[in-house]
């Protein structure tokens, strides 16, 4: 086998490619479709609504890989909380951005650690904890936010959608973002944590991981991300609105399973993340620009979700 | 006599209706007036489709899945319901009956392929969504005079729904809990192994609870319009979450098969009522949602207080 043979066959292997081959492909026939126009654009689009599912896809894959029942159903009260508290904290002036970006952050890691509280003190399965307290959030943002936009300040606004030679800088950003936490999943004592809690939790607990310490991180991470994608996105789209997280649920979990990432748990895929983004992303867009409407785009976006996890999924989990 | 009532056991079991009892009282000590007919009537309304809801997110959980899509599905039922059933009974009967079918199939293809339930049932939730989308583009529709008669029946004593909601709960009480084959049902969530090596087939049990969900979702959606007397694909959306807390509230587990059909009917009225409950307290409605967390969160404080007590035993 020649050198380039190998690398291609172990390219092949990894599960991130199918994400990234099928985004490339439905790429591929909508700019066939409209004869070469847009090409550009859409990927350009497609790069700046990505940065989002991809931020809060990341909590979701870390809390996912902690194993089953792990999964964090407050993302979008998270979201649109701290969107909403970053907004009216900075009332539109450019020298609150940093105060407000710091209360986003506060807003997220609090939501983190009442979520692993509920968790830990009632014993309740995390699903249960998250959900509860989005029940909390959702209402809090609703009676903080008041209904109002808020529109974010200028410099946020520009900053969050500006582009380098067409590349959003967001993007930018949330690519080196998700290096750095491919690096802590798989160099570091903590994500290598996770991972083992997700493949066999107690076999990671006899061996000296802190079982609990690693849980009470990630669910923290998890909702940290949720509020700094609150606050991205409410500079993003002209102010935080009170069902702007609304979809995100859908999709941190759907970026996590089409992007390979197992879910069972103990195993993570960071790249997998950013392919099955942009293929979310440019799915819609495709089925748009063929025309057709919103009903169909939902059934087919639909079906491939569940394609994608019965042709992936069905593998024994090894236990 | 007094000590039977203080054990963990009965605490536990009785939670779910003294939290019901306590909020009634509460509304009851702030709003005179809603002890009535008419008032029990408007606060206790919308309880039988969160009910029926309920019921089929538990019969889910009994397998020990998660339903994701049953709101975006009561949506689509709904949106069925105010149209097809309404102009051609027939073809919207068949299009029911379809559902249901997918539902079956859902629960088969999980097993078979050994899926996650939340992926599928997330997808699915996209489709049905969709579905109503493509039946009904825009709020409205006409519900079925019959569908209509029946949620708007006048009952001696108390309003109609408390009756309905009562009578769901003891059926699928019979059904569940006190028949062989609801035991072996609810084994199937709490030891697969046995149960299939008892010479079960799980993947019949499977079909099955997927099944009824889909039939009680079903009613969920008609008994909804029956009241709102026309729909929107939407409409249901928070039926998602609500049944869920619905089924936990109610005493039921997440995994192993312990539910608690009776609980889950009270669970969802406590949710019901939950919402109703600022309004009397002339807080406002934004907090609405908080209130239903807030008393989930609780229950399952005391919830674990018992437990608790009952492992220091």
């Amino acid at each position: 086998m020649t050198p380039t043979l190998r690398i291609a066959a172990r390219l092949l292997e990894k599960p991130w490619l199918w994400a990234f081959a099928a985004a490339f492909f439905v790429w591929l026939a909508t700019i066939v479709f409209t004869g070469g126009q847009g090409a550009a654009a859409v990927l350009t689009a497609a790069l700046a609504f990505g940065t989002f599912s991809v931020i809060v896809g990341i909590g979701q894959m870390y809390v996912i890989t902690l194993g089953p029942g792990n999964v964090d159903l407050s993302i979008p009260a998270t979201m649109t909380f701290a969107g909403a508290a970053s907004m009216k904290i900075m009332d539109t002036q450019d020298s609150m951005i940093f105060i407000g970006l710091l209360v986003a952050l506060g807003v997220g890691v609090s939501v983190g650690i009442f979520n692993y509280a509920l968790i830990r003190l009632l014993r309740i399965p995390p699903i249960i904890a998250t959900l509860s307290s989005s029940f909390v959030f959702q209402s809090a943002a609703i009676a903080y936010g008041r209904g109002i936009k808020i529109k974010p300040p200028p410099v946020l606004a520009e900053f969050t959608t500006a582009r380098i030679v067409g590349i959003p800088i967001l993007a930018i950003f949330t690519v080196i973002l998700a290096v750095i936490m491919a690096v802590v999943l798989h160099k570091t004592v903590y994500g290598r944590s996770v991972i083992a809690i997700g493949q066999n939790p107690r076999a990671a607990g006899f061996s000296g991981i802190s079982v609990g310490f690693t849980r009470f991180a990630t669910y923290v991470l998890s909702a940290t991300l949720a509020g700094l994608c609150g606050f991205v996105l409410s500079g993003f789209s002209g102010g935080a609105s009170l069902n702007m997280g609304a979809e995100f649920l859908l999709a941190s979990i759907a970026v996590v399973v089409i992007g390979g990432t197992s879910v069972a748990g103990g195993f993570a895929n960071i790249p997998g993340l950013w392919g099955a983004a942009l293929f979310m992303f440019l799915l819609v867009t495709m089925l748009n620009t063929f025309g057709l409407g919103a009903g169909i785009r939902l059934i087919m976006t639909g079906l491939i979700i569940i394609s994608v996890i019965t042709l992936a999924g069905g593998k024994s989990t090894g236990r | 006599m007094i000590a039977t009532l203080l054990t963990p056991r009965f605490l536990r079991n009785a939670l779910p209706a003294l939290s019901l009892t306590v909020l009634l009282l509460a509304i009851f000590y702030l709003q005179p007036r809603a002890m009535s007919y008419f008032g029990l009537n408007l606060l206790l309304n919308l309880a039988l489709p969160i009910a029926f809801a309920t019921i089929a997110q538990m019969c889910i959980i009994t397998v020990n899945d998660l339903d994701l899509g049953v709101g975006a599905y009561v949506g689509l039922v709904a949106a069925i319901g105010a149209t097809w059933l309404n102009e051609t009974p027939l073809l919207g009967a068949a299009a029911l009956l379809g559902c249901i079918a997918v539902y079956a199939a859902l629960g088969a293809l999980i097993h078979l392929r050994n899926l996650p339930s939340i992926v599928v049932t997330l997808g699915m939730s996209f489709v049905w969504l969709g579905l109503a989308l493509l039946v009904l583009p825009t709020p409205g529709g006409k519900v079925p005079d019959w569908i209509r008669a029946i949620m708007t029946l006048k009952t001696p004593f108390l309003p109609f729904t408390i009756y309905a909601a009562i009578g769901v709960g003891v059926i699928v009480h019979f059904g569940l809990m006190r028949s062989s084959y609801g035991v072996v049902l609810r084994g199937a969530g709490g030891n697969p192994r046995s149960v299939s090596r008892a010479g079960w087939s799980l993947l019949r049990t499977k079909v099955t609870m997927f099944a009824l969900a889909g039939f009680f979702g079903m009613l969920s959606g008609l008994s909804l319009i029956g009241l709102t007397t026309s729909a929107d694909a939407n409409i249901a959306l928070r039926y998602t979450l609500l049944s869920i807390a619905g089924v936990i509230l109610g005493g039921g587990e997440f995994v192993g098969g312990r539910i608690s059909p009776i609980g889950a009917v009270i669970g969802a009225m406590t949710l019901t009522l939950a919402a109703s409950f600022l309004s009397f307290l002339r807080l406002p409605p934004d907090w609405q949602i908080g209130a239903q967390g807030g008393i989930l969160i609780l229950v399952l404080a005391f919830r674990a207080v018992i437990n608790r007590a009952e492992a220091r035993r």
